[in-house]
């Protein structure tokens, strides 16, 4: 099963790359955007198909390890 | 004083830090692997040197704050033993839980290595009793991540606390902007634990302890930890 | 043979980037067409980046010996006796068209390949410097490059653990299309402790070490040894990622075998990997290599033998293993979590057979893959000589203050701090001489000894005088080590230049090399190691010859070093050296005048060599105080940054009558230093010097807060220091 773990930062926590990322795209004349936040992404592959089962360990997984839940924030997806 | 330096995979200021040590106590340090269980009877002081621990892989220290030694780390802390992080090692010991806060990439983005003056906020402290209180001491830093991040209570907490034992400052120990090399909220180079026995720090002591470094500022970190231990011996 | 292969046409080989008339050469040393497999694997081991075809030849006659050289050019680095026991192990490479295609990761993987060259001979590294070359800050990519290269280069080094301490940092248009990256790596050994890469004993298992093999970089070597053109931004998926935190994993590992005696041979996998590595194992050690690559860790599915064999994933080594040592030498490589596998066996057939599947793949003669790599002897033509320039026919633009003040703030002579704090250059603590000197100077291990290391050469010099300007990098890398107080000891070169099938280039490098030959010679600074790199060009616009030279050197005692700055006001500053006042190929006569012309300055190896002896004795018998030695930009030029890292002044006296002003300050003429020594010892030494026959004189003295001459303008110290500490960050910033 393939799942996808989002991880952001909170808002509020300075970003200093999502800054630098911002001028970068201004300089090279992309219109339009307002802010950059810059986050992680985790493709994961479960073993089993018990949709539930996956849920809770990759809760376990983003709250153990993959994020520090001081400064940043995660979401799950199961994409089948 | 019987020290014990943390070794996990990609440290690579163990020897410094070992040097700094023997010259200070007289003694050899015991180097423990990081997937020991327990650390060496009698150790007086731990600590987590610098380096680039799991390669800063997902956060700086993250791995390294959930390998197996860190549980024996824990309890020695817990039982008021003396605790010393620098640089990747503040950064462990943050992930690890045994300090508040987090350390941030640099404010300017890039790594930077250069000479910089602390303020030692506090003399009364096992980490700082060898210096006086607004001593301004040299030190280097060489870091990426060294910029210091709490929520507002936390900072509070540490400032009324007098948690906050070294300051990035001037070399006339000024401090503000001007002398705040990676962003970090209100100049924020070190800071102790609640109970005042573990200590993290960005910069790095441990190479300014030879007179061949140009400069020993550092010594008196080493000399005061171990002049603690002789007294309370 | 496998049938799944492509087939041989005449297209495939040109993409191998191998002429007809090399793949006569297969042909004919094959008796028969070569499989896809054997094809890469040619491909690989007949490049220029592999096989030196077009350089080979003129290599030969460089000086590579002196009692204490262990190991010349040949294996991984070069090794020199430094005494109690003690070795250095060091050598600088290229990694200039992947950093151009991708910067961070190009830069980050030279500085791993050099690293592993000189930790698989035994040798643990305790110091990186480097070389770049980038083009005009005009030119639209400089920032971006230049951005990721340092960024690489200290991602790298900073988080494998060895200080970087020295370099050089340049920029011309020339480099434009091609920018260099060179790394050099120093580490330490015991002297009967090095590790060789030839292979020895018959049915000795061969053990692959590291991360495992992937797609990268295939083709890399090829890439190498190609100019660029239009279409070189395609190539950006052949370059290889970077891992320092494997490279610091597979270096413990490495020492530990290797003190556990497991070790016959090792040797890195670098340039066209799992091949070279294999071939030249067992070739050097009059043995063949029966490889299977199912044994080879893949973190891709479904890699062919084409492409397992021509892999540069990173951080891999092969070692040929004592058997006995097998479970002892896995055991400790598990505990560092890397991939230990053996994936084939030394055999008496002097074949190379590669297997995969249960098919032989390739099947070939193992010392004939390198000795019968092609040898060129390419037409070379000198090029006229340039005209000398007088100084007399030079009209100062400015004055001498004003011309001071524009030179320290130039590209050319500004600080490089912006580059060298994004290095670590204090790990291990035993930097006892920072970036920004004459040469970085190390502490070995707990002392009394000490390293000098240096890298340079002045490109614009070998492309008005190819001859001069090679002998004029190693000279100055000698008086770059002598002005610190280090003897110097040997030599590694990196030779960047065009393309060499063209005459001129061929004929720029031939004659750097005679002039490098002579240098080395001349000096007793023989070369240990080295690397070339051609093809520096880009639709036919060739980089400027760039011999880079690193250079390592030694002091009995580490205290007795010299820096340049200035220690105290009142003293008595001297120049050692003839000063007729050389502007040709100055920087002031280019950046001033706006001429890029003339003959360079030329160099006299003996006064070099009687000139340093005599500064370097006054160095250890504490009478200099100071030493700097003079090089571009001149002697004022080397005044002012002497009194910029002290913040004291110098009050100078006027120019010779002799000599031309502007000549006398900024010229380039070689063989030079300014010493400082206390005001009451000036007398004496002047005196002895007379004596040696050593030209000496007293230019002034030392204090006050301006450079002062008689008779000019003073230029105070701070507002040079402003504009030499300024330029870089502001450029690097949008803002020069």
């Amino acid at each position: 099963m393939k799942a996808r773990v989002t991880v952001t930062l909170k808002t509020g926590i300075l970003d200093p790359q999502g800054k630098a990322i911002e001028g970068a795209l201004k300089s090279l004349g992309v219109d339009g955007i307002a802010s950059v936040r810059q986050g992680k992404v985790f493709d994961i592959e479960l073993a089993g198909a018990d949709k539930a089962k996956a849920e809770a360990a990759l809760k376990d997984a983003a709250d153990k390890l993959l994020a520090n839940t001081v400064i940043e924030n995660y979401r799950v997806e199961l994409l089948g | 004083m019987k020290s014990a330096v943390l070794v996990f995979p990609g440290i690579n200021r163990e020897r410094d830090m070992a040097r700094a040590l023997k010259l200070a106590s007289g003694n050899e340090t015991a180097m423990v692997w990081h997937a020991e269980t327990s650390l060496p009877a009698g150790t007086d002081l731990v600590v987590v040197p610098g380096g680039f621990s799991y390669g800063d892989y997902l956060r700086c220290g993250a791995i390294a704050a959930r390998a197996p030694v860190m549980d024996a780390v824990r309890d020695f802390a817990a039982k008021g033993g003396l605790v010393l992080g620098v640089c990747n090692g503040f950064q462990i010991l943050c992930e690890a839980g045994l300090l508040p806060g987090v350390l941030m990439r640099n404010a300017r983005l890039k790594f930077i290595c250069k000479d910089v003056h602390l303020r030692v906020e506090r003399s009364n402290t096992p980490f700082t009793r060898g210096y006086n209180a607004g001593q301004v001491i040299r030190v280097p830093v060489a870091h990426g991540e060294g910029n210091y991040e709490a929520d507002e209570e936390t900072l509070k907490r540490l400032e009324g606390e007098g948690r906050v034992l070294y300051r990035y400052c001037s070399a006339d120990g000024a401090v503000g902007e001007h002398a705040n090399i990676n962003g970090a909220a209100h100049s924020i180079a070190g800071i102790v634990s609640e109970r005042g026995n573990v200590l993290g720090m960005m910069p790095h002591p441990e190479n300014h302890v030879e007179d061949i470094m140009g400069c020993t500022d550092g010594r008196g970190l080493f000399a005061g930890l171990v002049a603690h231990m002789d007294r309370a011996a | 043979m496998h049938s799944n292969e492509p087939k041989i046409t005449p297209e495939l080989v040109a993409s191998h980037g191998l002429k007809p008339d090399e793949y006569e050469r297969i042909l004919k040393l094959i008796g028969r067409e070569p499989t896809f497999t054997e094809l890469g694997i040619f491909s690989a081991m007949w490049n220029e980046h592999c096989s030196y075809k077009s350089s080979r030849i003129h290599l030969r006659g460089l000086p590579t010996k002196a009692p204490w050289v262990i190991q010349g050019p040949g294996e991984n680095a070069g090794v020199i006796d430094i005494g109690d026991g003690q070795a250095v192990v060091f050598k600088m490479e290229s990694h200039n068209h992947p950093s151009y295609i991708e910067p961070y990761q190009g830069a980050t993987t030279g500085v791993g390949g050099i690293l592993r060259d000189v930790f698989t001979m035994g040798a643990r590294p305790i110091a990186c410097l480097n070389a770049l070359s980038f083009g005009a800050p005009e030119h639209p990519k400089t920032r971006h490059l230049v951005s990721g290269v340092v960024a690489g280069v200290g991602g790298y080094g900073n988080s494998f653990g060895v200080p970087t301490v020295g370099g050089q940092v340049r920029f011309h248009t020339r480099y434009d299309g091609n920018i260099l990256v060179n790394a050099m790596a120093v580490g330490l050994a015991d002297a009967d402790k090095i590790f060789y890469a030839a292979a020895s004993g018959v049915n000795m298992p061969i053990v692959y070490l590291g991360s495992k093999t992937g797609r990268d970089g295939i083709h890399g070597a090829s890439m190498a040894s190609a100019e660029f053109d239009d279409d070189s931004a395609e190539k950006r998926p052949t370059v290889q990622v970077g891992d320092p935190f494997a490279e610091k994993l597979l270096l413990e590992a490495c020492l530990e075998i290797m003190a556990a005696d497991c070790v016959i041979a090792i040797q890195d996998m670098g340039a066209a990997g799992l091949t070279c590595s294999a071939v030249e194992m067992g070739a050097k050690g009059d043995l063949g290599v029966d490889l299977d690559l199912d044994a080879v860790p893949t973190r891709e599915t479904g890699m062919s033998a084409y492409e397992m064999m021509l892999s540069e994933s990173q951080e891999r080594m092969l070692m040929v293993l004592k058997p006995e040592k097998e479970k002892e030498a896995e055991a400790i490589f598990r505990k560092w979590g890397l991939d230990f596998a053996v994936v084939g066996y030394t055999t008496p057939s002097k074949r190379f057979v590669v297997k995969h599947g249960g098919d032989v793949m390739a099947d070939l003669p193992i010392k004939e893959l390198g000795d019968e790599a092609p040898l060129y002897d390419r037409p070379h033509v000198g090029q006229p000589a340039r005209a000398v320039i007088a100084a007399r026919e030079v009209t100062p633009p400015i004055g001498i203050a004003q011309a001071l003040q524009k030179l320290i703030a130039t590209p050319e002579l500004c600080s490089k701090r912006w580059v060298w704090e994004q290095y670590d250059h204090v790990i291990l603590g035993n930097t006892v001489q920072r970036p920004g000197g004459d040469a970085a100077v190390i502490r070995v291990e707990e002392g009394p000894k000490g390293l000098a290391l240096t890298v340079d050469v002045t490109p614009r010099y070998c492309e008005a005088d190819p001859y001069q300007g090679g002998m004029q990098a190693v000279a100055e890398a000698w008086r770059n080590i002598t002005a610190v107080g280090g003897r110097p000891l040997a030599i590694t070169d990196n030779l960047n230049f065009g393309n060499p099938e063209r005459p001129e280039i061929m004929g720029q490098f031939v004659g750097c090399l005679k002039g490098i030959s002579e240098a080395c010679r001349a000096l007793d600074f023989p070369v240990v190691s080295g690397n070339v790199s051609l093809y520096n060009e880009t639709n036919g616009r060739g980089i400027l010859p760039t011999p880079s030279i690193g250079g390592v050197g030694v002091l009995d005692d580490f205290t007795k070093s010299a820096s340049l700055a200035f220690k105290a006001g009142g003293e008595a500053i001297l120049l050692i050296g003839e000063t007729q006042g050389w502007l040709g190929q100055s920087v002031y006569l280019r950046d001033i005048c706006g001429r890029e012309e003339g003959a360079p300055p030329p160099v006299d190896l003996a006064a070099e060599k009687r000139n340093g002896d005599v500064v370097r004795g006054m160095i250890h018998a504490g009478t200099a105080t100071a030493a700097h030695d003079i090089s571009d930009g001149g002697l004022l030029v080397a005044l002012a940054e002497m009194a910029m890292a002290s913040g004291i002044g110098a009050q100078l006296l006027a120019a010779p009558a002799s000599t031309v002003p502007h000549a006398f300050w900024f010229g380039e003429d070689q063989a030079r230093y300014v010493v400082t020594v206390p005001a009451a010892e000036a007398g004496l030494v002047l005196a002895k010097m007379k004596g040696a026959g050593v030209p000496c004189s007293r230019i002034g003295t030392t204090g006050g807060d301006a450079i002062a001459i008689v008779g000019e303008d003073a230029v105070s110290v701070a507002s040079l220091k402003d504009g030499f500490e300024s330029w870089l960050p502001a450029y690097m910033a949008g803002k020069a």
